[in-house]
């Protein structure tokens, strides 16, 4: 069967692909267009690696297929740092040492940009809510919590 | 892998023509949180996939007769962040909420939950006790069906090979209605319900209940309406006896399979406390509209 021409934007590029209709959003990202930031871990949306936004709205891009993505926009965490200079979020992991493999770390760091660009003051217990759907088996938790809510606090310039 | 065709139309009748054209296996794509699993699993291995996202229908939330007309592919998200909808029916969006982390509320929808027929599914129960209406469009037109009539066991529905429920009515309710749902798992979020509850009330200026509703989730093959459950709030103005009768027929009404999650005994105790704690909740907010 022909595969399916697909046209949509990535990061605020135009782009088209071809795709099989049941190649995910994550197979196209990281096999036809080498954008390999988003992990594969579960491949049944329990982990969270592979989080992007869909339109602005936080998914796994495990979950949405290649072919849905006609006339959407896509936005990966290859979009997160601005050249060399590095999104807040990720400069606060790095000191606050909130991350050991780094499999897990490019979906918490789209999922917690999600939740600071909806709500910029958000508590502990909102932080760690949020992020209920990224998995790490590296840190605890409790860095990458502290290293959000230092960001968040940072980006309110408080 | 067997070639599986992708089709997106962009009205109710082009879907369903798609469905009705279908010569294998067609499956329904909506947010996709359940199918991409079963596709990846090769538990399904369908000939057709038919999304219904471009469908203005399945898509938008709207004010209908004092309640809400739902669109069966509007994200969780979408319902979460709708103000009135909240309001008017929050154990349905409490519930909803339940389902999944926030990747999997930025896609999943009333209506795939609804029609992929887990026992276990969250917002089920809740539409149940809220009375919701599923409107479902086929090629012989369009019917009204009550949610709880959908599912008929795990994995299976009511509907037709041609048929798509487009959307759901959460009804207009009178003063001093409200709902709420509780489910059991045993960590905080991020896990499959051991047993749901859901109720929805009406209490009047006295305090005492006119109206009620009770669904259970997770303890029969499908989603129970319980109506000894709701005839136990009835009449009464939720006193310890009556909430004693309310907590004994939803124990009464469950027929539960032992598995993992939980054992038959330990799913019909909690149905009844789970029913019990709902009905408190539900009242402390009717008493607040």
């Amino acid at each position: 069967m022909a595969k399916n021409h697909v046209t949509t934007t990535i990061n605020g590029d135009a782009v088209e692909f071809l795709c099989e209709p049941e190649d995910t959003l994550l197979d196209v990202l990281r096999d036809e267009l080498h954008l390999t930031g988003s992990k594969e871990g579960c491949s049944s949306g329990d982990c969270g690696a592979c989080s992007v936004l869909l339109d602005g709205r936080l998914v796994c891009a495990c979950l949405v297929l290649g072919v849905e993505l006609t006339g959407h926009e896509v936005e990966t965490i290859e979009a997160m740092a601005h050249g060399e200079v590095l999104h807040p979020l990720q400069s606060k992991f790095i000191e606050h040492a909130a991350l050991q493999c780094g499999v897990c770390t490019p979906g918490i760091l789209v999922a917690a940009k999600a939740l600071l660009d909806k709500n910029p003051d958000p508590s502990e217990t909102e932080v760690r809510y949020w992020l209920a759907g990224n998995l790490c088996r590296c840190t605890g938790y409790d860095k990458i919590v502290r290293a959000v809510l230092d960001a968040a606090a940072d980006m309110r310039g408080s | 892998m067997n070639d599986m065709r992708y089709e997106a139309p962009d009205t109710v009748d082009g879907a369903v023509a798609l469905l009705a054209g279908a010569s294998g296996e067609a499956r329904l794509l909506a947010g996709g949180t359940d199918l991409l699993v079963q596709l990846r699993a090769e538990m399904i291995a369908p000939a057709l996939v038919v999304d219904l996202k471009r469908i203005p229908e399945l898509q938008s939330i709207a004010a209908e007769d004092g309640g809400f007309r739902v669109g069966a592919a509007v994200s969780g998200a979408e319902l979460g962040e709708h103000p009135g909808v909240k309001a008017l029916w929050p154990g349905v969006v409490e519930a909803t909420e339940l389902i999944g982390s926030t990747q999997i509320q930025g896609r999943a929808s009333l209506g795939g939950n609804l029609c992929n027929a887990s026992p276990a599914a969250d917002s089920v129960p809740a539409m149940i006790a809220a009375g919701a209406i599923a409107r479902v469009a086929g090629s012989g037109g369009t019917r009204e069906v009550a949610v709880e009539e959908i599912a008929t066991g795990p994995g299976q529905t009511s509907l037709a090979k041609d048929e798509i429920v487009v959307s759901i009515l959460l009804p207009a309710r009178p003063p001093g209605s409200s709902d709420a749902y509780l489910r059991f798992i045993p960590r905080t979020e991020m896990d499959i319900a051991v047993v749901g509850a859901g109720v929805s009330l009406t209490l009047d200026a006295g305090g005492v209940c006119s109206a009620a509703r009770v669904s259970l989730g997770a303890v029969a093959a499908r989603a129970l309406l319980v109506p000894e459950a709701a005839e136990a709030l009835i009449g009464s103005k939720l006193d310890a006896a009556a909430l004693a009768r309310l907590d004994a027929a939803a124990s009464a009404a469950c027929r539960p399979i032992d598995d993992k999650r939980g054992t038959k005994e330990y799913r019909i105790q909690v149905a009844g406390v789970l029913a019990r704690r709902a009905a408190l909740i539900a009242a402390e907010r009717a008493g607040r509209n």
